[in-house]
């Protein structure tokens, strides 16, 4: 029988719905609106019989047509004898049916009206900020543990936190350096080779790399890397309810997890730093001597003369201050991380978006300090 | 055997956001008793256990721990009641970062002062009795499921607790271990003489090791039945009478 589905009302008493053919998927189900309409102008009461004989091949098709006239009979007090279906059908059925949906459980799908949106957003902001204020309160207490010489996480771990922050930072700070070197002796070197001031590329790339792109750009590879890494690990721990686990053992999280990836970061992040300056230096001075025809060595002399110590000073307390913010953030988001894989995810995210935000408001906050102070 | 009461939960209502969980409970836990929190999933008893092991503040209610109402205690003070605490997470929650002996050894150095060498003693002695000798040097990642519970109640006994929490114990695990599981909380309620509270749905579990317990309703929002499973099953709420006899399925084990 290779009949497509249809159905055929009968006037009877009780009325009865004959169902013919295959009623699946793939055969195309009748629309059942067109089956309320004919239903409700025979301002139908009482019961309706379902004829399933001639019946062939169904599948869910035909369940979800048939509960729907079922909710439709139930809504309109009709009783539905469904004995004359086929077995499996009458069985799915009343498995549907088994449990009805629980009153006030049904999620609404719409989304809210704009106005009760922003008051969301708004308590959504307000209780991040609050967050955030009392979580930097609690790195602050944690720090007077370790300033006090009374830090409660393991040696083992900050070192190992040392090693991932330093040492294997190295290959893509050394790459990004260079790089960030180079490109600022390029665009200096087209633009000041018109005016005959080739020397003073030196210059631009030895007081951009120590003020500005090295701290900057050491700091956004360490949000990126680290950063997101710190939101990652405390977020799965959140997950594996190891984080819980140091909670009930009165062991604050702040002390055992936060503090030594701050104390890591705000170490190695000086340190890559310093390293990132003399690296974009060195991009600068190659692309001096390869596009200007000034040497290495009076490309250093002239940096050494004309880029004072406090350039690098200023760097490297950026750098410092940099370090933090990407460890607290990283820390902050991972602790906040939900208990499901996409959360991590988000913190993760979250995370490097928040470290790198921050970084760049201190960093301004700092230029202007700096301007001011006159630095 | 003293057999006052230990925890004395009263008018708890558990709450997350606007939506109440749980509201109303009062039960006791005695002195050396194992008692189970039973009830259908997600009707709330792993929430009523991190409100009882002080991980969410209750909506209203006290809980009380020797007489002291935990939440109205002062840091310091909660911190000492923790102490008294061993507590089993549901996955046993072993820091992946350290081996089992590492794990076991952070609460020993946080509360005590003993040596290295009495450290590692420890250490052995409690991996020695979950059945897990010799797995000091293992990471969480390398053991079965079944081994990484039985390293959380190593590090949960650590300290020889007053009071051990086993969320789940035996969810995920195979018969033969679960029952292994049962027998080893059921040990360790003798020999150490501790008070166990344990969250289970795991009927055989319930049938072999709870003394007293209490049975938690979703769709009521609060414990429908209270007493040892018999008495429960005698009390003749329909919905705990399914529950215990897994819906007339199977009778109760003696």
């Amino acid at each position: 029988m290779n009949q497509p589905p249809s159905y055929q009302l009968l006037e009877q008493d009780p009325p009865q719905l004959q169902l013919t053919g295959n009623w699946r998927f793939i055969d195309g189900i009748p629309a059942i609106e067109e089956l309320f309409d004919q239903l409700q102008q025979r301002e139908m009461t009482g019961s309706l019989q379902l004829r399933g004989g001639n019946l062939g091949a169904w599948d869910s098709g035909l369940l979800t047509f048939l509960l729907k006239l079922l909710q439709w009979a139930r809504d309109h007090s009709i009783f539905v004898d469904c004995s004359d279906l086929p077995e499996g059908v009458c069985r799915l059925l009343h498995l549907a049916g088994a449990v009805p949906p629980q009153p006030g459980r049904r999620r609404r799908r719409r989304s809210d009206p704009i106005l009760t949106r922003i008051g969301n957003v708004t308590l959504e902001l307000h209780q991040t900020w609050q967050d955030a204020l009392r979580f930097i309160g609690e790195s602050v207490l944690c720090s007077g543990n370790l300033l006090r010489g009374r830090p409660r996480f393991r040696f083992k771990d900050l070192l190992e936190l040392l090693e991932d922050c330093g040492a294997q930072a190295l290959p893509i700070v050394t790459l990004i350096s260079l790089l960030v070197g180079m490109i600022l002796a390029f665009v200096g070197a087209v633009q000041l080779r018109m005016f005959g001031a080739d020397i003073f590329v030196a210059d631009l790339v030895g007081l951009g790399m120590a003020r500005e792109m090295a701290p900057m750009m050491t700091a956004v590879i360490m949000a990126g890397r680290t950063g997101a890494a710190f939101a990652a690990q405390l977020g799965t721990m959140q997950v594996n309810e190891e984080i819980d686990a140091l909670i009930t053992m009165g062991i604050p999280p702040m002390d055992f997890l936060v503090a030594p990836r701050m104390l890591a970061l705000m170490t190695m992040l000086p340190l890559l730093c310093i390293y990132s300056m003399f690296m974009g230096i060195l991009g600068g001075g190659l692309v001096s001597a390869a596009m200007l025809d000034i040497n290495l060595t009076p490309f250093f002399l002239r940096i050494q003369e004309n880029v004072g110590l406090q350039h690098f000073v200023i760097g490297v307390v950026k750098a410092t201050v940099f370090g933090v913010i990407v460890a607290l953030s990283g820390c902050l988001r991972g602790l906040q991380c939900g208990r499901s894989a996409q959360a991590v995810g988000q913190a993760a995210t979250s995370a490097v978006v928040t470290g790198i935000v921050l970084v760049v408001v201190a960093d301004a906050v700092i230029t202007i300090l700096c301007q001011v102070l006159g630095v | 055997m003293d057999t006052s009461p230990q925890i004395s939960v009263s008018g708890l209502t558990m709450a997350y956001g606007d939506r109440v969980i749980q509201q109303d409970l009062t039960f006791t836990v005695r002195r050396g008793e194992i008692f189970v929190i039973m009830g259908g999933s997600g009707c709330g008893k792993s929430t009523l256990l991190r409100h009882m092991i002080g991980l969410k503040k209750p909506r209203s209610g006290t809980i009380c721990y020797n007489g002291l109402d935990f939440w109205q205690q002062s840091p310091s003070r909660k911190r000492h009641i923790m102490r008294n605490w061993g507590i089993l997470f549901q996955g046993g929650a072993l820091w992946s970062s350290m081996t089992l002996a590492e794990n076991i050894a952070v609460p020993l150095k946080e509360y005590t002062d003993l040596s290295a060498g009495q450290i590692r003693d420890v250490i052995d002695l409690k991996l020695a009795l979950v059945g897990l000798a010799g797995f000091q040097n293992y990471y969480p990642s390398e053991l079965s499921g079944g081994m990484r519970k039985r390293a959380g109640l190593a590090r949960a006994m650590a300290l020889d607790p007053e009071i051990l929490f086993c969320d789940e114990p035996t969810s995920g695990l195979d018969p033969v271990s679960a029952r292994r599981l049962d027998q080893l909380i059921l040990e360790l309620r003798d020999s150490l003489g501790a008070t166990v509270v344990v969250v289970s749905h795991d009927l055989a579990s319930i049938y072999t090791i709870a003394g007293n317990g209490l049975f938690l309703d979703g769709e009521a929002g609060t414990m429908l039945a209270a007493g040892t499973p018999q008495q429960m099953l005698d009390a003749g709420n329909l919905k705990v009478g399914e529950f215990l006899t897994r819906g007339r399925d199977i009778e109760p084990l003696s």
